[in-house]
């Protein structure tokens, strides 16, 4: 049952695979629906808080101020997270991380697993590396066990099959739970999956799972979900083994104030996903009596040492801007070659993968600014994405494909309204920016003092702000769109 | 040979430059928090807001006085044809009407799994967003006995509501150890076509007594 995993090192750049997914009309169909039904909810529930922006400010606030003390967040919370009886793991890498929860798991003589959904571990291709140790792993959240019994891969952090419909989902199941005569009913689906997995969590002794959150005060960890796999999966086995990027760590309980409303909001469009959990170590009678996290970076150091880019790790992985993008409502995910797909996925994958990978990702956006809108925790994306495309430029030249594949992208989508003007702005954008950010280069800012100066503090009220678009007058006359058409109809076309 | 650890330590610190706890501290005392943090609703109407929200999840919700809790979990036992309850310790003796109720031995989640219901009281309600919060003390047990049962009935003091998250992260503050589980309505998933479908692995049935002990 294994499957190829998203790989940034071998994807096709976003372009070529972007072409061949929207071909796929039923696709497009699927990844709409979904979205709007998302994006309708979420904004019903963001209107009826007043306090909306005061909480995301916090959030805000709350995540850089963990980067920026990340040192010390971290050894507070190996510490707490130790006293309380679990064990910590580090791992540079996802082979080491992969290599540590083999082991664990080896030790405790289970050939079986069970999961909750983590994009962490689909980030280390965990699911392979434990079937080539001759470890099978059980998903058990609904998408999640869709997308390994279809052998398929995730195209949304938070919905991951949402590129199925109901009718695609039963094929699979009917095929693989061996059930020919199951309904097509949502109902019958679900049903079908309590049914497969009840004895799987009621056996099985090894569960695998990320965190939302870690709490450096209390040692504590934070678990959101809806379907109660997750509950399952943290309470009844005898070991539970957590993999967690460095940057999820908070400070304290405090934080979890405004964090736990901003991310069910933002993600699922509820004013409280079904269940939080939220635990301290062992507990004695109650829980797994093994409990191991693995620490992990892979990348994630290099983001934080990009004071541009940092921001990036703020990200709590609600998956509101996939919903928001009109570059992914179109594509969906798998053109993003990576676990991360849509805006976070854009400025989070190149900068994982040391920007050697990738690099067509900072341009599978149109620049609009409803990502950055949306973002609980004000990750300013469009800034970010003209950074790295900046980065692109400086490593490859100006001509090299990525820096030209934008005019793929903006044939692809020119039927999403907002595309053109967004997109002439983005060029336009982009080319002061090249000569500022030497300028800056060698300065350290912290975060907070990064995002006022120089044209970063001009450019979000120009993305923001959608009815300003449409006066572009006071803008340079010839952007690079316009000079590339122009270098086209002369007969100059490199590509 | 350095360590992982060592390692990543390292890494932290050439990126930004070492912290130490002192400037953390610091810092973190200037975080801005100006999202709402008390009440804006009078008691009457918050108590009304939690039942307008755990219907919306397909709860039933009833709101009797103490001395008839007995009799109405006994009437909806018989409306559910429950005979046989698991319940954790230390729940009012009064409160066990019309059914066999079986105190938690600590058994196995298959035992467990022989239960198809499951009575317990919970630390206290958060009513903007429908939700309960349970944790491992006396009147509510392990996690396990409200996670396999397929129904739950839950027993709550309208004192213990109160209107918003922010003001039960804080009440819950001095007990922030405790394994604690927030439900919101009964187990669901949206993951096909979004469409919300009740119950998938949690339990699926989901009734609340809210014992009405203060004047509203
Ligand atoms: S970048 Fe912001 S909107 Fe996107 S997933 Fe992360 S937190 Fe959510």
């Amino acid at each position: 049952m294994s499957r190829v995993p998203l790989d940034p090192r071998t994807a096709p750049s976003f372009q070529t695979a972007a072409k061949v997914l929207l071909g796929d009309a039923q696709l497009r169909k699927n990844v709409r629906h979904a979205t709007d039904v998302i994006q309708n909810k979420r904004r019903r529930l963001v209107e009826e808080k007043h306090d909306w922006q005061q909480m995301r400010e916090s959030g805000r606030q709350i995540r850089a101020h963990a980067l920026q003390h990340l040192d010390i967040y971290l050894a507070e919370f190996e510490r707490n997270f130790t006293a309380a009886g679990g064990h910590i793991h580090w791992a540079r890498d996802a082979a080491e991380a992969q290599r540590i929860v083999i082991d664990l798991v080896k030790q405790t003589g289970t050939s079986e697993v069970i999961k909750i959904k983590s994009m962490t571990t689909e980030e280390i291709q965990l699911n392979n590396a434990l079937e080539a140790a001759g470890v099978h792993a059980f998903e058990t959240d609904l998408a999640e066990l869709i997308i390994q019994l279809g052998e398929d891969q995730p195209s949304h952090i938070v919905v991951p099959a949402l590129h199925k419909n109901r009718s695609q989902v039963r094929e699979i199941f009917r095929k693989k739970m061996n059930l020919p005569n199951l309904g097509e009913t949502p109902q019958d689906l679900a049903e079908a999956a309590r049914q497969f997995l009840r004895e799987k969590f009621l056996r099985v002794p090894v569960a695998i799972s990320g965190a939302n959150f870690l709490i450096a005060e209390t040692g504590g960890v934070c678990i959101v979900e809806s379907e109660g796999n997750g509950r399952m999966c943290l309470t009844l086995p005898e070991t539970l083994i957590s993999v967690v990027g460095i940057e999820k760590v908070l400070p304290s309980w405090q934080d979890l104030e405004p964090l736990i409303q901003l991310l069910p909001r933002s993600a699922t469009g509820e004013r409280m996903n079904p269940y939080n959990s939220l635990w301290t170590g062992v507990h004695p009678g109650d829980g797994p009596t093994n409990m191991h996290i693995v620490l992990l970076d892979n990348g994630r150091t290099d983001v934080l040492a990009d004071h541009e880019g940092r921001q990036t790790l703020q990200c709590i992985r609600c998956g509101a801007c996939q919903n928001a993008c009109p570059v992914y409502r179109q594509t969906g995910g798998h053109a993003y070659g990576s676990v991360y797909a849509g805006p976070i996925g854009a400025i989070l994958t190149p900068q994982l993968m040391h920007m050697e990978h990738s690099q067509s990702l900072p341009y599978a956006s149109s620049l609009c600014g409803a990502c950055y809108e949306v973002c609980p925790v004000k990750i300013n994306i469009p800034e970010v994405l003209i950074h790295l495309r900046n980065k692109v430029v400086e490593q490859n030249g100006w001509y090299a494909p990525e820096s030209l594949a934008m005019k793929a992208v903006a044939q692809a989508f020119l039927s999403e309204k907002r595309f053109r003007a967004a997109q002439r702005l983005g060029r336009i954008a982009e080319s002061p920016l090249v000569k500022k950010r030497k300028q800056n280069k060698l300065q350290v800012l912290g975060q907070e003092e990064a995002q006022t100066p120089g044209w970063i503090g001009w450019l979000p009220g120009l993305l923001g702000g959608w009815t300003d678009t449409r006066d572009l007058q006071a803008m340079p006359k010839e952007t690079f769109r316009d000079w590339w058409e122009k270098r086209n109809e002369k007969g100059s076309n490199r590509t | 040979m350095s360590t992982a650890r060592d390692v990543i330590f390292q890494r932290i610190a050439k990126a930004k430059g070492a912290s130490t706890p002192e400037a953390a501290h610091i810092a973190y005392a200037t975080i801005e928090r100006n999202y709402q943090s008390a009440p804006s609703l009078d008691r009457a109407p918050i108590i009304h807001l939690l039942e307008d929200r755990l219907r919306e999840y397909d709860a039933h919700v009833y709101r009797v006085t103490e001395s008839n809790v007995g009799e109405q979990v006994k009437q909806i036992l018989a409306a559910r044809n429950i005979q046989r309850v698991l319940v954790p310790d230390g729940l009012p003796e009064s409160w066990l009407q019309g059914a066999i109720f079986e105190i938690d031995n600590q058994q196995s989640a298959l035992g467990l799994n022989d239960y198809t219901a499951v009575l317990t009281t919970a630390t206290l309600a958060i009513a903007e967003t429908g939700t309960i919060v349970l944790q491992n003390a006396p009147g509510q047990g392990r996690r396990a006995i409200t996670l396999i049962p397929d129904y739950h009935l839950c027993i709550l003091r309208t004192t213990q509501v109160v209107e918003t998250v922010v003001e039960a992260m804080r009440l819950l503050e001095p007990t922030k150890h405790l394994p604690t589980t927030f439900f919101s309505g009964p187990s669901a998933t949206a993951d096909i076509e979004m469409t919300r479908i009740k119950g998938v692995h949690g339990p699926r049935f989901v009734d609340v007594i809210l014992v009405t002990d203060e004047i509203l």
